[in-house]
């Protein structure tokens, strides 16, 4: 391929940079081998790829650089949740910060040593979803995790879990590279709340596989590292079966670089699934939100709903597709990204598609930019709030629709304080 | 109480003046009205009184209780006890009519040096406050103004000067959109607050609302002008003749 022979150098420096593990069961290394085929044939991503043209990936490829260190202790969320905690730092767990990996409903191992095993449901999952990802457009930094990453968790939801399980990414310095990889399984009715939060590394690949069964329900909170500099490329591939139902919210603040890919695939009639992010970034900030939504069931509803907020030359992507083949009749699909600019020299670039072939469809999309409302900023300041907290209001009013999309009101609520306090942090 | 002398005032964006020299004295406890034709600069008047932007003052000057106005920011003018009821209040989705509320009368008490009030003082106020404009819980709990009729918008106005406690107020055309019975509760809500100190401008384009809420003066405007200055029967003669008498009478 062209662009293989292009790339070559630079995607065989990235394979180098990254060790595959040597002793492990079949399906790891056949998932493995694919996922380097993959890599190989479609190369590293450049700007002249289609879906790269807002986002220059050269940092995600280059040697990692020193990411500016926040305190940790600003960095802990979802304290007050009761929850099982899964600490991670470097991508590795910590069993002494977390607590037993035993919940009634869900089996929890690491990947590390389910690797080892002959587990046939993670077979079927690791690096498959990835890999049927892949097309139409390619994901190669997906590709490069499922081929040499060995840590993360494999979870089996099997019934109703009680409480969240919550994923802590600690990192020990400032030029860390991690890359982490985490299955799930959510069988017929099972209900799972997955969050993940904490500062990860300076450069976070991050691939999360979930399969929704018929009629079960997954829900995803996350609260990207707030480190300055740091960079971060996930990626959530789901596929998702009969009335089943997924959710998964982002909140990003701070970043130099944030790429968030999710790529759904109804296989289920009578589904639902959102995928919503709210991200606030001040001066050197790229974020990006790449989805792609597949219908291919009849009468699932899909939702996306992305709101940036961006100050100091700060820059937002988003990339949303809805995809409808002939047969998925009834669908229902909603898209919005919209940006609030705070200063002139921001960027929010948006770039919605909706290809449908089948005809009994409902589905719109919507994409706004632009400054805080002048009007209702006089209208609250004239009645005696102060011009900054009227502005924070005004900013936290417009996030809130993409906060909106989370079930739970106290993640919500704790999404929304996070939100706050940077608001707080970061006024003009 | 407020003091305006020879005020100019032109669009920012456009080399146009819309008030050409206002002069307004209201003492303490009065209740001045302003009539006129659309377009005179009434809600101009009001807008440059409070802060808004997108105005250029050109000369002249305005004080409340001695203290320059122009110079000050919005919610200072407001904190100073200004208070503006909008001839088309605002909708603000996603932010809490009573969140709004509270975070807008304790920043002014911040501001002027007053204890905060906490949740339960402030529900308590607003409660009773609520009840006599007859204002629901649900209206209290939407987003601020968003989905209210014109007459639940107005009572909402009239809601915020209740619990802010201003000491000049300014009602921007507050008759129009209302029927007789919304009329009648926002007049009761401007008639509690008169307590012989308290001053209150009302701006409006029909006598109607005079009927209800009595001016101790009337002044009617045109072309950015006060061109007529008189008692509550000056308002009664509009109503019978119309502006063209006054106005050719001016000319
Ligand atoms: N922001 C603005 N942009 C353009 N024209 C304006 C603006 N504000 C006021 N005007 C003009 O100024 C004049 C006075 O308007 P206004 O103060 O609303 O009058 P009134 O309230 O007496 O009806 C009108 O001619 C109006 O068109
Ligand atoms: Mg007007």
């Amino acid at each position: 391929m062209a662009t293989a022979a292009k790339n070559m150098d630079a995607t065989e420096a990235l394979i180098a940079a990254y060790v595959a593990p040597a002793t492990e069961g079949k399906w790891a290394r056949d998932a493995r081998l694919r996922a380097l085929t993959t890599l190989r044939e479609n190369g590293v991503p450049v700007r002249r790829d289609e879906y790269w043209k807002f986002t220059n990936p050269a940092r995600l490829l280059e040697p990692v650089k020193p990411a500016t260190i926040l305190e940790t202790s600003e960095a802990s969320m979802f304290d007050d949740i009761d929850k099982l905690l899964v600490v991670f730092e470097d991508g590795v767990l910590l069993t002494d910060l977390s607590d037993d990996l035993t919940l009634e409903g869900v089996e929890i191992e690491t990947l590390a040593s389910a690797m080892s095993k002959d587990i046939h449901w993670v077979g079927d999952i690791y690096g498959a979803l990835e890999a049927n990802g892949q097309n139409p457009v390619s994901r190669p930094m997906a590709a490069l995790n499922t081929a040499v990453a060995t840590e993360g968790l494999v979870i089996r939801v099997t019934g109703q879990v009680t409480k969240p399980i919550a994923l802590r990414y600690m990192r020990s310095g400032a030029d860390t590279d991690v890359m982490v990889h985490t299955v799930i399984k959510l069988e017929e009715g099972a209900d799972l709340t997955l969050l993940e939060s904490g500062p990860a590394a300076a450069r976070l690949n991050s691939s999360l596989e979930v399969e929704v069964a018929d009629s079960a329900a997954f829900h995803h909170v996350r609260a990207q590292g707030r480190d300055h500099e740091r960079l971060a490329a996930t990626h959530m591939f789901a596929r998702l079966g009969k009335e089943s139902r997924f959710k998964s919210f982002t909140l990003t603040v701070n970043g130099a670089l944030t790429r968030n890919e999710a790529v759904i695939e109804f296989t289920g009639d009578n589904a639902f699934a959102t995928v919503s992010g709210a991200s606030a970034g001040d001066g050197a900030y790229h974020h990006d939100d790449t989805v792609f939504i597949t219908h291919d069931a009849m009468n699932c509803e899909s939702r996306q709903v992305f709101k940036k907020v961006l100050r100091n030359g700060a820059t937002g992507v988003f990339q949303g597709k809805i995809l409808v083949p002939a047969h998925a009749q009834k669908t229902d699909g909603y898209q919005i990204a919209q940006g609030l600019l705070l200063d002139d020299d921001c960027t929010f670039l948006a770039k919605p598609e909706l290809e449908i072939y089948a005809d009994d469809v409902i589905c719109s999309h919507g994409s706004t930019c632009g400054a805080v409302d002048e009007t209702a900023l006089f209208y609250l300041t004239s009645r005696g709030v102060p011009k900054s907290e009227a502005q924070d209001m005004l900013v936290l009013a417009f996030m809130d629709e993409s906060i909106q999309e989370i079930e739970d009101e106290v993640l919500a609520n704790a999404i929304r304080n996070r939100l706050g306090g940077w608001m707080e942090r970061h006024r003009g | 109480m407020l003091n305006i002398k020879n005020l100019k005032a032109s669009l920012e964006d456009e080399d146009k003046q819309i008030l050409k020299g206002i002069d307004l004295n209201i003492g303490a406890g009065e209740v001045h009205a302003i009539m006129g034709p659309n377009g005179s600069g009434k809600s101009t008047l009001s807008y440059v009184l409070s802060g808004k932007g997108g105005y250029v003052v050109d000369d002249g000057s305005a004080t409340l209780d001695d203290v320059d106005l122009l110079d000050m920011e919005p919610e200072d003018r407001a904190a100073a006890g200004l208070f503006l009821a909008f001839q088309y209040p605002v909708e603000i989705p996603g932010v809490g009519n009573m969140t709004f509320l509270r975070t807008a009368l304790n920043s002014q008490r911040k501001a002027r040096g007053e204890e905060e009030l906490n949740a339960a003082e402030f529900l308590k106020l607003v409660r009773a406050e609520a009840k006599s404009l007859k204002i629901d819980a649900d209206m209290l709990k939407r987003p601020v103004n968003v989905g209210f009729s014109g007459g639940e918008k107005k009572r909402n106005e009239i809601l915020q000067m209740a619990m802010l406690a201003p000491k000049m107020c300014i009602l921007d055309e507050t008759d129009s959109g209302l029927d007789v019975d919304a009329m009648k509760l926002v007049s009761e809500g401007v008639n509690s607050m008169r307590d012989g100190k308290r001053s209150f401008l009302v701006i409006t384009h029909y006598q109607r609302l005079l009927d209800h809420i009595q001016p101790d003066v009337v002044h009617i405007m045109a072309d950015g002008k006060i061109i007529k200055s008189g008692g509550p029967e000056l308002a009664l003669e509009v109503e019978n003749n119309g502006y063209a008498d006054l106005l050719n009478e001016v000319a």
